[in-house]
């Protein structure tokens, strides 16, 4: 595939035209032709769009995430009536047991706060551990150990129990400092515990790879010319780093929105009537005998967007490969 | 040394965490109906009107040489590695940390049996038979796997095996001397469920590092001077791809043996992941500072002893 523009000069007929193209073009390119990579980034951003647009569809829809509709639950056990949870015209994925909240409506206002949590922590996660793991491997000595001491200690507490236990002591702590008590609290919580216990994944691979390319040619030339630190951080070193990044930002993110669920269903979450993918899941875990219909569809869509990111970090991965085949 | 340097950070850093972060520790002593007197003398009693200094080294003197709490006639010991008292239970956290170990171990060591067996064949099966559709099959069944949330597996199982198709008792943990059988009834969810959640990401580990190794000139070179696939697989191939697999394996051990969690919390397996839980939702602060303590050190000590592994294993890396 030639490049459209005018200054190839003079290719001698029968010639083939080798593109010059840099490692991310490549990348790019690979990309653009792998079709599960494409089915996951449209399924990702139709799950962004009905986050984002949550309150629109809802109104939309005349449903209401907080609203009671007792007259359709059954009379014995308060079951919804009708089949497969409830379903029908009015509530499209049922309506849940004992209350008769719409499914829907409680679903896509969940992935709000559940992708909220995630994409914070994420990027908090990504920032925190890019600057660490640079300036841990730009810098030899002291603080390069120092830094390194910190990730391992970090690393070395038990994650989920540290979490868990954290949680409510440091919400106690935020709230505080002025933050309104209540579910504004508990998701700056969450966001907190899961950035400070995952910056050190990054950090680490970050060091790692500074460690190796600032022994590399274009460093030292670029040394040589006299660039400033800066520069050299900024221009020369960062976007060698972009590859790893973003395979770590694609594998965090779903970690992340795993984690959110895993925590929720130990009941360290946003406090009820308010749902996330995670609480949903923990309230309709009960009822999975006899309503397994509302433990699917949150499970489907975490299921969704987790496999998604996976899949595409797989597909990310592969394409940023250097090793594999030039196309 | 680098251990011993670890481990007193390890220690500052978790009692910092759940002693200087909650605003106040000694409220978290008793319920919520309790009286300001009683928490004052709780207080005085646990010395947490000390300051912090004293009180972390107090604790770090308990551990090693056994503290005792209080003044005057209402004393108690603690007796040589005091990791605290639990006002809650009123016991002494080493012990409540002493039974609920060896679950743990089971539980830890039986899985990482299952899903090291389980993963590490598969990885090589699916290695085998890059790019045919078995090694597509399970290349998607472990993305699925590990894709799913941490829980499901185990509310899945207890739900069908025991609620729905009675094949199991429901479980009741009894230690493996008093009733093997029920023992065994009761662990092998457990078993499996976390097994499978660790051999999706095992399978896939192995696979890769498998394909990794596989095109080296040094396994072209066997199977070139007429080895049979099999010593080449086993004898060259694998032994180079085990590295990394064995720190994994390391890590994943001493994680679990710091308490699974999510599985001792479904299948109600007093384990020091229940323990902690049971802490956390009671506020019971040593307890949780003691827990979180056992399985960092855990932790710690896999790190070093997976760095002599590797020695072993690959003969390029020299110990200095």
């Amino acid at each position: 595939m030639a490049r459209k523009n005018n200054d190839v000069l003079e290719v001698p007929r029968g010639a083939t035209v080798t593109v010059g193209r840099t490692l991310s073009q490549i990348a790019w390119l690979r990309l653009r032709r792998d079709k599960v990579a494409k089915v996951c980034l449209a399924i990702l951003f139709f799950i962004a769009f009905i986050a984002i647009f949550a309150p629109l569809i809802c109104s939309v829809l005349k449903i209401d995430p907080y609203q009671f509709n007792s007259a359709l639950l059954s009379d014995d056990g308060g079951l919804p009536s009708g089949r497969f949870g409830g379903v029908s015209l009015a509530h499209p994925l049922g309506i849940e047991p004992l209350t008769g909240r719409d499914i829907l409506a409680r679903l896509l206002y969940g992935s709000r706060i559940s992708l909220f949590i995630a994409v914070t922590a994420t990027a908090i996660t990504v920032v925190t551990g890019v600057v660490i793991g640079i300036l841990a491997g730009n810098s030899r000595g002291r603080l390069d150990t120092f830094l390194s001491r910190v990730m391992d200690i970090t690393l070395a507490f038990p994650l989920l129990l540290v979490i868990i236990a954290m949680s409510p002591v440091l919400e106690q702590r935020i709230a505080s400092l002025g933050i309104p008590e209540g579910n504004s609290s508990r998701i700056v919580t969450l966001i907190l515990v899961l950035s400070v216990f995952g910056w050190p994944y990054l950090a680490r691979l970050i060091r790692g790879q500074v460690l190796s390319l600032r022994e590399r040619e274009f460093i030292e030339a670029a040394i040589s010319i006299g660039s400033s630190n800066r520069r050299i951080l900024f221009k020369e070193l960062l976007p060698n780093l972009w590859g790893p990044i973003l395979i770590y930002t694609t594998i965090a993110l779903p970690g992340l929105i795993g984690a959110e669920a895993t925590l929720a269903f130990l009941g360290i979450s946003v406090l009820p009537p308010t749902a996330t993918w995670g609480s949903m899941l923990q309230e309709s875990v009960s009822y999975f005998s006899v309503d397994p219909f509302y433990f699917f569809v949150p499970l489907t869509m975490l299921l969704a967007a987790v496999l998604s990111f996976n899949l595409l970090g797989d597909a990310l991965r592969d394409a940023l490969d250097p090793k594999a085949g030039r196309m | 040394m680098l251990m011993v340097f670890m481990l007193t950070i390890l220690s500052i850093v978790t009692f910092l965490l759940f002693n200087a972060v909650p605003t106040d520790p000694a409220r978290l002593t008793c319920g919520k109906t309790c009286s300001p007197a009683t928490i004052e003398a709780n207080r005085i009693r646990l010395g947490l009107d000390q300051p912090l200094i004293s009180q972390y080294l107090e604790w770090i003197k308990g551990i090693f040489a056994g503290r005792t709490y209080g003044s005057g006639t209402a004393t108690f010991n603690c007796d040589a590695p005091c990791l605290g008292y639990s006002f809650r239970n009123g016991e002494q956290v080493t012990d409540m940390i002493l039974t609920s170990l060896p679950v743990t171990i089971y539980l830890a060591i039986g899985a990482f049996v299952l899903w090291m067996v389980g993963g590490i064949s598969t990885g090589i099966y699916a290695a085998r038979k890059k790019g045919k559709w078995q090694d597509r099959a399970i290349m998607g069944a472990t993305l699925v796997g590990y894709s799913l949330p941490v829980f499901f597996i185990g509310i899945l199982m207890l739900i069908f095996v025991v609620v729905r198709w009675n094949i199991l008792p429901y479980p009741s943990y009894v230690g493996p001397n008093v009733d093997t059988l029920q023992f065994l009834q009761t662990m092998i969810l457990p078993w499996i469920s976390l097994a499978i959640l660790y051999a999706a990401y095992y399978t896939r580990l192995t696979r890769s590092q498998m394909l990794d190794t596989m095109s080296e000139d040094y396994i072209r070179t066997a199977r070139a001077k007429g080895l049979p696939e099999k010593t080449v697989l086993r004898k060259h191939a694998l032994r180079a791809g085990l590295t990394p697999i064995v720190t994994s394996a390391g890590l994943d051990l001493a994680g679990l043996l710091g308490g699974a969690v999510i599985t001792e919390y479904i299948f109600g397996l007093p384990g020091l992941g229940r323990l902690a839980i049971g802490a956390v939702t009671e506020y019971d602060l040593p307890t949780i500072t003691a827990t979180t303590l056992v399985a960092a050190t855990f932790i710690i000590v896999a790190n070093i002893v997976v760095d002599l592994l590797y020695a072993a294993i690959d003969p390029r890396v020299r110990l200095q």
